[in-house]
């Protein structure tokens, strides 16, 4: 079914034929447009308006459908906000456990609704703090964990059988998994309660988080493990959480985040029913992850075109079958590289557009960035007003309370459509280079982002798109951003901590069961097993996350990343 | 001036400015180095990228063996002044701290001043535009030749 | 006091001193006279080290390779010396230089010295630079001197006079029936590689290589040496110490038969007519510059455009002999 009859349709068309040729020059040579060419950030080319023309064998049903039905361009429940707001994650750690647990306790009690860590980068990279390479890095970026017994302590009076926790790792996926389950068990928190999210998304770490560990084929060998035991033990649990996020920060147009992320998800899904993995056993436990840049309704028109592609991936390539297969899930945090140093308290009012945008879109959570993001990771204060800006939107504004208000308008439908044709061609290509693993070793998404971010680059420099402050309306003022008040924690001291913690946690545990585990687990990876039974018993040893990784290296090797610019 | 002495005469190439860009620690943030890498190519420059996760040593050692004109490094992840504080030291072990030193990325305000101390001679903060930043560079590799050729009578263009 | 510090440059290069030798390999980049003076002293010297070119499609893995050669030869207590070369954009004539990225878990070892150099609009990259660092390495002691090469450009023959043991990179799957292997390769190698032999087709590569290495033509080498072929996997390491033996069996071959210090003079030769050539090319350039008002006038009419040439060669060599 169309959207307007043919008979409408001509007189819409004889109308805006006579505007174009009698009103409009009128206009313009009075007023002249301020630019040449309008386009998106992501240099789609816009029209001055949009109308039904625009749409014209536009069928509602195959397009959007009602919410919580097939291709789910509306949102994926029918009841949307107006039965549960999205989940407000906000994505905090620094420093130690302590620290860490503290500002996880704050973030609760100021009305956080689920949970977010952030790792520091010996974490990320899977070294212990005593690691030569960790020197000066310790908690700067995110807390520091390099054993159970650092987990027990950020978890330390907070019920995870009640909270949901989201866990921004990779290459050590397995590992933080495990001591979080084993935190769990001696909660006494049975398994079917454990909720949360590892990212455990390998393809983007050499595409744009670039804290891989392991050669791409193991990297995803080992991410199909923690989904596959995670399928199969934690029903409530997030194995992966497929992030298009990174890929845009590092620089990627809001197409190409679309099409990359998707491509990684299509990879996966192959990767696990070549497992002998039922599609419609693991569907409904992928997750995703977004960026919400700042050109508003690019960014909407972007998650509506993701929910229905990957809708029509599963179902059409895939076969699935189950409604929730077919469901883009996501978790959507605002541009971090959209805020800026000069004048920084203006990224309070961009960073609430990007959440706005992001709800309009039909997320199922969001991490609002801080105002003091372009220095150091947020401080208390302002966590606290980006976790505000999530519930001005959810709470005053009356936003959330229509499914996708947006739907229906002829420039974001037509958006809608433009993005998903555009990003159609990018998977089309990777299918045709064999799918993403082969496209990332080959160097393309890679390649293609650093094109888009050089580009913008230039643009700024040219004049030809704009960041208050930045290039336009400069601000130079040094002082106005002396007087931001910034995290302050003394790095040595907790790097020493944390060192001195993980030397007694070597020197008490039992070393027996200890040694026992690292061996079992590096003859299961040998073998070609999956890890993850045997990286958990391992955390419960008390192995330390630099110990377990440096097995798994010993095995898989390491990935040196090949030049591309 | 003998037949050979103006770089002119090498066929018509000049001695273009060389620029090391490095990223150290287990920083993984390379947005902004590439996209600088990139501008400084396109300006002319024989850029040298390090790739991630370098030690402070191993890109001392580089600029020595490259001869680089300016050593550029991108620190986003909050390590600078330990990282800083470690390349300047291993410049000065290869007698190489003439070499001028800047650094780019997520570096807060009162940051600046020890960094500045420890010899560091440009500090370039989000949002500089690369126009400012090729300009500077270029400068300070202008420098560095000028003084050496008035040590060894050998200089570039 | 220009050449005494120089002298003092070389004395400390002479002495291990890095940033010495770093310094007086960006002075004799370019041949001013400097340069001249610096590799007149110390070609005297060079002329022990065992020259080994890379060459092979650029992806073929040279670099990698290469990474992994240089551990195996430090392994065998060898000091080991890159001349590295990457292209430079035919637009800017700046260069992002990325063999050196590659080879960088080195960077720390004090008996490695890794050089890149850009090819400046140079076909196939190997110029006069390029050569005068394997002589000033040479002339500094290092055992070995690897050159890699961007792999592009006929000049890639170059290699041969530049080179005692020459390293035929290629992959597998590069193009059927070893396209890769462009033309003119097949003459030049002393050794083929078939890197990249984790993967399917290796064994396809290989066998068809075999095939024509067995053939009369392409066979054997002026020296005697009947060129060899290896498997190696770079990103895996797999191969390499055998690679390492076959360089080394190469190397004493050569030596044993005296054509080391033919292939010495080889480079020489090859050395001074490159210079010969920019030497020679900066004049036409000269009289270029000054003719432009004549030669513009004969391009209009686009008569006499062969005679202005010759002219334009006889102020160059005039200006060459003042
Ligand atoms: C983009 C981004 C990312 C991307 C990086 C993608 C990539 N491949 O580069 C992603 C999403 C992957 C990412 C991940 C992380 N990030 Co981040 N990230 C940013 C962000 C938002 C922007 C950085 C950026 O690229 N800007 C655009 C470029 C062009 O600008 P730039 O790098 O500043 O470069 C300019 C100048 O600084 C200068 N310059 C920079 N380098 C050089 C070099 C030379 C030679 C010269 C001359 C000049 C120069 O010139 C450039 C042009 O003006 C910053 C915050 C911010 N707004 O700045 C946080 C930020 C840097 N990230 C941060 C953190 C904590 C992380 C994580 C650790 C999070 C986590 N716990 O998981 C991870 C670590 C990843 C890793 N491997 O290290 C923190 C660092 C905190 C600190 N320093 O104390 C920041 C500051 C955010 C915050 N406040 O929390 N991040
Ligand atoms: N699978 C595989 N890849 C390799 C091997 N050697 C190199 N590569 C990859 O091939 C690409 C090109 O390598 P590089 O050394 O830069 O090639 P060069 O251009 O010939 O110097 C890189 O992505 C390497 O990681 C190998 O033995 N096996
Ligand atoms: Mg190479």
């Amino acid at each position: 079914m169309v959207m307007f009859d043919g008979e409408e349709l001509g007189r819409i068309e004889e109308k805006l034929k006579e505007w174009r040729e009698k009103t409009l020059p009128k206009w313009l040579e009075r007023m002249p447009e301020r630019m040449e060419e309008f386009t998106t950030l992501s240099d789609i080319k816009v029209k001055d308006v949009y109308t039904p023309l625009d749409l014209k064998d536009w069928s509602y049903l195959e397009k959007l459908g009602l919410p919580g039905e097939y291709p789910f361009t509306r949102g994926i429940h029918a009841t949307m906000y107006r039965a549960k707001l999205w989940t407000m994650r906000m994505f905090s750690g620094y420093g130690g456990p302590e620290e860490t647990n503290r500002r996880l306790k704050f973030l609760i009690q100021h009305g956080e609704t689920g949970l977010s860590l952030a790792f520091d980068e010996p974490t990320l990279v899977g070294i212990d703090p005593d690691d030569p390479l960790a020197e000066g890095h310790v908690g700067i970026e995110g807390v520091n964990i390099a054993s159970l017994r650092d987990m027990e302590i950020v978890f330390d009076g907070i019920n995870m059988g009640e909270v949901t926790t989201n866990m921004t790792i990779n290459p050590p996926a397995p590992v933080l998994l495990s001591y979080y389950v084993a935190v769990a068990e001696k909660q006494g928190v049975p398994y079917h309660r454990i909720g949360g999210t590892t990212q455990n998304d390998p393809l983007k770490e050499f595409i744009a988080q670039k804290t891989y560990v392991f050669p791409p084929e193991a990297a995803v060998k080992i991410a199909m493990d923690v989904v596959e035991w995670s399928v199969k033990n934690l029903p409530k649990w997030n194995p992966i959480s497929i992030s298009g996020y990174h890929i845009r920060e590092a620089g990627a147009t809001a197409v190409q985040e679309l099409a990359f992320t998707l491509a990684d998800g299509i990879e996966y899904v192959r990767q696990l029913i070549a497992r002998g993995l039922d599609v419609d056993q693991f569907a409904p436990r992928l997750s995703f992850f977004f960026d919400s840049h700042i050109n508003f309704f690019e960014e909407i028109a972007k998650f509506r075109a993701a929910r229905r592609m990957w809708a029509k991936i599963m179902r059409e390539w895939f076969g699935a079958k189950k409604q929730r297969s077919m469901w883009l899930r996501f978790h959507t945090q605002t541009a971090g590289v959209s805020l800026v140093a000069q004048e920084p308290f203006n990224n309070i009012i961009r960073t609430t557009l990007e959440a706005l945008a992001a709800v309009l879109g039909g997320t199922q959570s969001l991490h609002t960035n801080s105002f003091d993001e372009p220095f150091r990771v947020p401080s208390e204060f302002a966590a606290k007003i980006a976790l505000r800006t999530q519930q001005i939107i959810a709470y005053e504004s009356g936003v959330a309370d229509v499914i996708d208000p947006l739907g229906g308008s002829y420039y974001v439908e037509w958006l809608t459509d433009e993005i998903e044709e555009r990003a159609w061609k990018y998977i089309d290509r990777i299918e045709s280079m064999g799918g993403m693993l082969e496209a990332v070793k080959k160097g393309y998404p890679q390649r293609e982002i650093m094109d888009a971010s050089y580009k913008f680059q230039r643009d700024l420099e040219e004049g030809r798109k704009f960041i208050v402050g930045v290039n336009i309306f400069r601000s130079d003022d040094i002082d106005e951003i002396r007087n931001v008040p910034l995290l302050e924690f003394d790095q040595e001291e907790i790097e020493e901590r944390q060192k001195r913690r993980v030397k007694e946690v070597r020197a008490n545990r039992n070393q027996e069961r200890w040694k026992r585990s690292l061996e079992d687990l590096r003859r299961a990876a040998e073998r070609g097993e999956n890890l993850m039974p045997y990286v958990l018993e391992a955390g419960r040893s008390y192995a330390t996350l630099g110990e377990i990784m440096g097995v798994l290296k010993e095995v898989y090797g390491v990935y040196v990343e090949p030049p591309e610019y | 001036m003998s037949s050979l002495q103006s770089t002119e005469a090498v066929g018509g190439a000049v001695r273009r400015f060389k620029v090391l860009v490095a990223k150290m620690g287990l920083d993984g943030h390379d947005r902004g180095a590439k996209v600088v890498a990139r501008a400084l190519r396109d300006a002319g420059f024989e850029v040298i990228y390090t790739g991630l996760r370098q030690t402070p040593e191993q890109v001392a050692l580089a600029a020595v063996q490259e001869d680089v004109d300016v050593i550029g490094v991108s620190i986003l992840n909050g390590a600078h002044i330990h990282l800083m504080k470690r390349l300047m030291t291993k410049l000065k072990d290869l007698g190489a701290d003439d070499i001028p030193v800047v650094l780019g990325g997520t570096i807060p305000v009162p940051d600046l001043e020890p960094l500045y101390r420890l010899g560091i001679r440009e500090i370039f903060l989000p949002g500089t535009s690369l126009a400012e930043i090729i300009e500077k560079v270029r400068k300070l590799a202008e420098e560095k030749r000028s003084r050496e050729e008035a040590v060894t009578g050998v200089g570039g263009c | 006091m220009e050449a005494a510090s120089i002298e003092a440059l070389l004395e400390r290069a002479e002495k291990g001193n890095l940033r010495a030798l770093g310094r007086l390999l960006t002075l004799i980049e370019h041949p001013t006279p400097h340069a001249i003076q610096i590799l007149e002293r110390l070609a005297k010297r060079a002329g022990r080290a065992q020259v080994i070119g890379f060459t092979g499609i650029p992806g073929a893995g040279k670099s990698t390779l290469a990474s992994r050669v240089i551990g195996a030869l430090r392994r065998r207590g060898y000091r080991v010396a890159v001349v590295a070369i990457d292209p430079s954009s035919p637009f800017s004539g700046g260069s992002i230089m990325g063999d050196r990225l590659r080879m960088q878990e080195h960077a720390s070892d004090p008996g490695v010295f890794i050089r890149s150099i850009p090819t400046r609009g140079v076909k196939g990259g190997l110029s006069t630079a390029a050569l005068a660092m394997i002589e000033v390495f040479d002339a500094m002691g290092y055992d070995k001197i690897i050159v890699e090469t961007v792999g592009v450009g006929q000049s890639e023959v170059d290699i041969i006079n530049a080179a005692h043991t020459i390293i035929v990179v290629t992959m597998p799957g590069a193009g059927d029936d070893v396209q890769a292997l462009k033309a003119g390769v097949m003459e030049i190698g002393d050794i083929y590689v078939v890197n990249k032999s984790d993967k399917a087709e290796a064994n396809k590569t290989a066998a068809y290589l075999q095939f024509a290495l067995e053939r009369e033509d392409i066979g054997r080498r002026e020296s005697g040496w009947k060129p060899r072929l290896v498997k190696t996997s770079a990103v895996l390491g797999m191969g390499i110490d055998s690679l390492v033996d076959v360089i080394e069996e190469h190397w004493n071959f050569l030596r044993e038969s005296g054509w080391s210090g033919r292939k010495v003079e080889a480079r020489r030769i090859l050395m001074a007519k490159m210079m010969a050539e920019s030497m020679l090319s900066a004049k036409v350039m000269e009289a270029h510059m000054e003719s432009l008002g004549y030669l513009e006038e004969v391009a209009r009419t686009g008569e006499g455009i062969f005679r202005a040439a010759e002219e334009l060669a006889r102020r160059a060599a005039r200006k060459m002999l003042e």
